[in-house]
Parts: structure tokens; sequence; C-alpha cells
């Protein structure tokens, strides 16, 4: 299909990066990136880590930057300077196409699912599966089923109902399960759950556990500390577009995070 | 305003994370039913809440015909007259078909009338002797590529210049009325109703030609056994595979549905409409002909990357574009589509008046069109409709054509009757749209 992004990036799952045990060497690190629009900074000098088999959650205030990083992450947006290594080396994301191909999906804010078509119709979008010029639906349900099946995702009647006809919650699901259906290693997840309900809450912060069991990194943008505090192992704050603080979740209790969210320090 | 409640197959293990019974309405019954009594119910659940797929348009049709067959005294539904119907029918249910590929990405169409025209007066004048004398063929080819150019230059404006359709076709509409009165010049007109010049017979047989009535009924059941042979192969199939599947009393249902109508249709066109010593008899050729490019078009938006992207981009250009699909390009070839359909109806239209003439009045045409459209159930919004949708919206056009002339009602009461319905029609889909998106359909 397209080419491989940046040219010295090495194929995902080759050798070089499986001998590298995850927790030593993180998927993917920012280093020392900044973006602007016109004179809005966005993002001031970012490092960030975002280890394999570990949630991590980006906090911050309304305007901070997650979803400014996601994008440059997910190759939407170009950083001013500063690097993205990807297992240990150097790529060059020039768009979302070079991200997928390295295994990095993205759920945005806004889900980006058409109303009118059906679940494996959803997930397949772009990348549908043709035999001889038509469409090999029977192959492509099969698939769409199995992925969330292996998700436990079991809530939905029938996987050929059109999205507009889903809750919350299983549209979300449809969502993840639409990134993750393609070797990814990487999700971003921006505020899955801004919009949910208790129960659909869990259903999505359950299925961010899964990812993460299947061996997945997932960095999780949210506003929501109890969300935060549920699932996630490492957790970043940003603060006007600077990262303020980053670590293990056990570093963290409620309160500090929101002093870093808020003021961006924390007096322990 | 009462919550619809008492689902089908709800169990104990369902929490909130149900779907509502709205979305529940918004979901096809075909895919949560089991069996035929299932379907049934979850289909009189959906249009309780406004959601009534072919429903009101057949229902309209049926008020149609038992009116018009009072009203005239037997002569609406008269076998004669039932094949006029059907072949008046058929340019509005080709431009119908036209106006589906645009309504589909959220936008429209309103040069399709007269690019009926023009390709009508292209086909016409290129098979003049004295004149270019061309085949048949090669002046359908030419009109339609000229048809399909139009409609994509239409495509590229919008597409790449981001301009709205509505200015760029009904620019389109004056352009293409003029380019038609210059094509037709002084005299005005074109004929093809020639019996001696091969070429022109040709043309003029496509709408008045016959099928021998053996051949239609020989036609008819090898097309029926086609049908139920697909139709029984997928469903059952993919039923057999564990994939979603109708319920198999549905798929009896539809293929019994099919060699009904097929049968209804041959059996009226093969009686006689002649004189007991010039018999005139059969299914004319038009029939079969569009059945075709209907086929053809099916098979385009329902089973290729082109027709997904089609409906993706109506239901949510954003989830396509991130989706990595080209917008501009499945824009400027669904407006191309749009232009050799509505150049494919000029063809059925220069047979069907045995010529063209400057008195088309295509922006009448275009708007016949897309209520063929509307009224067969394709959303104005983009995203929802089915291109067979303008079978039965081209019929309702028809029969109220049809009837209002036959009474020798006026042609203003013609086109009040019409808009009418079209109102009718964008009422209804307006209406289950609000019902859709608020998430809160409910039994008045
Ligand atoms: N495309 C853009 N053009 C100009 N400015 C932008 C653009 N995208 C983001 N910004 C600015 O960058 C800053 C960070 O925005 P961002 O969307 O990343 O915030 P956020 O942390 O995701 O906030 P929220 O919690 O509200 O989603 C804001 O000041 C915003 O106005
Ligand atoms: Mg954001």
């Amino acid at each position: 299909m397209s080419s491989a992004p940046g040219s010295e990036s090495p194929t995902p799952g080759a050798p070089g990066s499986a001998l590298v045990s995850p927790g030593t060497q993180p998927l993917l690190q920012l280093r020392g990136v900044d973006k602007h629009f016109g004179a809005v900074q966005a993002l001031y000098h970012v490092d960030l880590d975002l280890p394999a088999a570990q949630v991590t959650a980006l906090c911050g205030d309304n305007g901070a930057g997650k979803s400014v990083l996601t994008r440059c992450i997910a190759g939407i947006h170009q950083p001013d300077r500063g690097e993205i290594l990807w297992s240990g080396k150097q790529v060059h994301l020039r768009g979302p196409r070079d991200a997928a191909d390295l295994g990095i999906e993205v759920v945005y804010q806004d889900l980006a699912l058409a109303d009118n078509l059906d679940i494996v119709q959803n997930m397949f979008l772009g990348r549908e599966r043709v035999h001889r010029g038509l469409l090999n639906e029977d192959s492509m349900e099969r698939a769409a089923a199995e992925t969330l099946r292996n998700l436990k995702v079991t809530t939905v009647r029938s996987i050929r109902q059109p999205v507009a006809s889903l809750s919350g919650g299983q549209r979300q699901a449809v969502a993840v399960a639409k990134a993750v259906m393609w070797n990814s290693k990487l999700v971003l997840l921006d505020e899955p759950t801004a919009a949910l309900g208790v129960v659909q809450t869990r259903m999505v912060l359950d299925l961010v556990r899964t990812l993460r069991d299947h061996g997945l990194g997932v960095m999780l943008v949210s506003h929501n500390l109890n969300d935060v505090f549920q699932v996630a192992d490492r957790i970043a704050v940003l603060h006007l577009g600077r990262k303020v603080a980053e670590g293990p979740a056990a570093d963290f209790d409620l309160q500090s995070v929101v002093e870093y969210m808020t003021t961006g320090s924390a007096h322990r | 305003m009462a919550k619809v409640e008492d689902e089908v197959g709800r169990t104990a293990l369902d929490d909130e994370v149900e779907p509502t019974a709205a979305a529940e309405i918004a979901a096809p019954p075909e895919i949560l039913a089991e069996s035929l009594g299932q379907y049934v119910r979850a289909w009189g659940r959906r249009v309780a809440g406004g959601e009534s797929g072919a429903l009101p348009v057949v229902f309209a049709l049926v008020i149609i015909a038992v009116a018009f067959e009072i009203w005239t005294q037997g002569l609406f539904l008269s076998p004669q007259n039932l094949v006029n119907l059907f072949i008046e029918s058929m340019v509005f249910m080709t431009l119908g078909m036209a106006e589906i590929f645009v309504l589909l990405l959220g936008e429209i169409d309103l040069s399709a009338g007269y690019i009926l025209a023009v390709s009508a007066g292209v086909a016409g004048l290129l098979v003049q002797k004295p004149g270019p004398d061309w085949p048949w063929w090669l002046a359908i080819v030419t009109a339609l590529v000229c048809s399909g150019v139009t409609g994509a230059v239409w495509g590229l404006l919008v597409s790449k210049l981001h301009l709205p359709s509505f200015v760029v076709t009904l620019a389109g509409l004056l352009i293409m009325w003029g380019v038609m009165l210059v094509m037709l010049g002084n005299a005005g007109e074109v004929s093809v109703a020639s019996r001696i010049l091969v070429n022109q017979h040709v043309l003029y047989q496509i709408v008045w030609g016959n099928i021998p009535p053996v051949a239609g009924w020989v036609g008819l059941a090898v097309l029926s056994l086609l049908f139920a042979g697909f139709t029984i192969s997928r469903d059952f199939g993919r039923r057999r595979k564990g994939l979603v599947a109708p319920p198999p009393g549905l798929t009896i249902l539809k293929i019994a549905f099919f060699v009904a109508a097929g049968i209804a249709v041959v059996a009226v066109c093969n009686v006689n409409r002649g004189s007991a010593v010039v018999v005139l008899a059969g299914v004319p050729w038009v029939v079969p002909i569009v059945l075709v490019v209907l086929l053809l078009w099916v098979v385009l938006l329902q089973r290729t990357k082109f027709g997904r992207y089609v409906y993706a981009i109506g239901g949510n250009p954003d989830a396509a574009r991130r989706a990595g699909i080209s917008l501009a390009t499945v824009r400027t070839w669904a407006f191309a589509l749009a232009g050799v359909t509505a150049g494919f109806s000029g063809i059925l239209y220069l047979s069907w008046q045995g010529g063209t003439s400057t008195n088309v009045n295509g922006g009448q045409y275009v708007l016949y069109g897309v209520a063929a459209a509307v009224i067969g159930g394709t959303s104005l919004f983009g995203g929802r409709g089915k291109i067979a949708q303008a079978v039965l919206g081209g019929l309702v056009i028809g029969a109220i054509y049809n009837g209002l002339y036959l009474q020798g009602v006026q042609v203003q009461w013609q086109l009040i009757a019409t808009g009418l319905v079209l109102v009718g029609a964008v009422l209804v889909d307006t209406l289950s749209r609000r019902g859709t998106l608020s998430g809160s359909a409910t039994r008045i």
C-alpha cells in the first residue's frame, strides 16, 4: 500500500524491536516537542514516554494541549521542533497513514464514525476487503465479529446494525475496536468517556484494560481523574502546553494531580 | 408521549448499555429479527416510530391507483394505459436514479433535466440523414459521454473549489438550456421517427418496440430463477456461516414478491393493445434495459468501495476523510455518474417522443427527478437512500402525470399535484430524520 514512513524506521514487530523488553524501552518517546499555531504556542518542549502494555493517562485542563499532542503522535500535526522516537528510532510522521503503518491508531474525541453505516462497515472504512472488485462482506463481518469478541464487547445486538442505533458506550467500543483491528501497537484515546454514563464508562475502562492486557500501549487523554486512577499505570500532566509531571500512578494522588493541572506544580 | 416498550428478545442480561427504543427503531428489522413474526413486529414498531421505509410510497401508489381508477371509470388500470404509464415512468425513474447519486452525498444536481435535453439532442442530431448519419450505438455512447463529462465538470467545481452544488448546477441548468437551444438551432426540433433509416428506427424502438409475448415469459422465468438462486444462496449461505442474515421467511417473501411483480408486469404488457387485425403486445424493450441499468447501479453502490465511500461521505465527511478516502475523487465521480444517468434518461426521452425539441422543460423534469428520489425514500440530507427507490418514486410521479393527463386535467393541476406529493415526501424525510437525531422517537 503506501510507502514506509521515515526511511530509517524499523518495521514494527521486526526482530530488532522485539528484543527490547517493555519497560526498558518505551514504545514511543517524545523528545522536546514544540508546536505553535500562529501566535499560540500549544506545546513547549514536551518529553513523554509511552511504554507498551501500560496505560499512560494524559491529564490537563481545557486548552492544555492534550489534543494537539495526540494529533502530533497521530501524524496530523508535524512538530515544529523536537523528535519522535518509535522503539528508540527517530521517525517522521508526515500524515495519519505513516502513523497507522507503524501501528499507531487514534480514537478521536468526536469518534469519526458514520452514523448511516453499520458496525462492520465503519470498522473497515477506508480499508475494505475486496474480492474481484466487489466488497468481501463475509470476510469483513467475520473479522469484525472476532475483534469485538476479543475485546469482550458483547452488548451489541447485531454487528450489522447502523451505528446510529448504538448507545454512547457501544459507539465508543466500536471506535476502539476499529482502532485495534489493524495490528496496532499503540492506541491513543482522546476523552473516551467524556459523554458517557456510569455503566458505559465502566465498559470503556474495561476495554482499556483489555487492550493493555493484550500488550498494547495505551494513552488515555482524560479530564476525569476518577477514570484516570482506575486504569492508569502512569500519569502525565500538561499545563498550558508544558509537561509538568510524569511518573507511575502510585506516585500521585487525586489532590496532587489537581494541583498540577490547575497551577502547574504541587507543593509536597 | 409513551416510550416504546416491550422489546422483542430483551433478556435479563441486558443492562443500561442496551440501546434505547429510539435506537431500536433506527436499526433495520431484518438485521435483528430471527423469524418472520419478529420481523413483522419490529417493522411495525419502526413504522409507528416514523421510520417507515417503503411503506408510505407503496401506500401512496395504491391510493393514487384506486382514486384514478374510480375517477377515470376503469381507464386508468386498463392494460393499454398501464403500459403507457410504465413507459412514461421510465424517464422519471432514471432521472431519480441520477439524483440519488448526488443526494446520497448530501448534494443536488439541478441541471439533470437539461442534461436530459442536451443528451436527447446530441443523439437525435447524430442519426440525421442527410447529416452525420452515425450508427445508433455511437450516437448513444457520444450522448452519454457528453452527459458524463458535463456532470464531472460540476463535480470538479463542487469538490475542488468547494462551491455549493446548488449554485453550480443551477448555473449548469441555464448553461445546458442554452446549449440545447443552440444545438437545435432554427428548426428547433429533431425527429427519430423514420421507419426507413435503421439508426433512427433502433432508437425509436427502445421504447416503442416490444418483446414477443412468449419471449417475455421465458425472460421472466430466467430472471426469476437467477434472482431466486442468487438471493437464496446469499441469505442462506450467510446464515449457514453464522453471519447476520434475514429470517428465512423474509428471503422467501422477497422472492415471491419479485416473481409476483414480474408476472403482473409481463401479463399486463402481453395483453393485446392493438386490434384484432394488428396485434400489439409484449413488454416494451425499455423495461429490461432500465432493469439492467438499475442492476449495474445497485452493484456499484452496494457492493463496491466507491459505493461504500459515497454513503460514508454522505453520513459523515470527517469520518471519511480520516479513513483516508479522497472526498474530491468520490464526489467528482458521483456527479459524473449522475450526468451519465441523466443522459441515459435523455435517450429514453428521445425514443419516447420520437424526437426532441426546444420545448423540453428541463426545469420541470429535474424537479420530477428529485421528487422521484425523495418520494422513493432517499434523504435530502445525504447518506440515506437506495437507487432502487427511484423505481417506486418514478412510478408515483408517472401515475400522477398519467392519471391527470388521462382525465384531461390542465398542466397547472399536474404541477400542483406533483408539488404537493413532493412536499409530503420531504416532510416524511425531515420528520424521520428529526426522530432519529434527537433519539426520541415516540408514539404519537
Ligand atoms: N488547529 C489549531 N489552530 C490554532 N490553534 C489551535 C489549534 N488546535 C489547538 N489550538 C490551540 O492549542 C491549545 C491547546 O488545544 P487542545 O485542543 O490541545 O486542548 P485540550 O487540552 O485538548 O483541551 P480540551 O480538554 O478542551 O480538549 C488551545 O489554546 C487551542 O486553542
Ligand atoms: Mg481536547
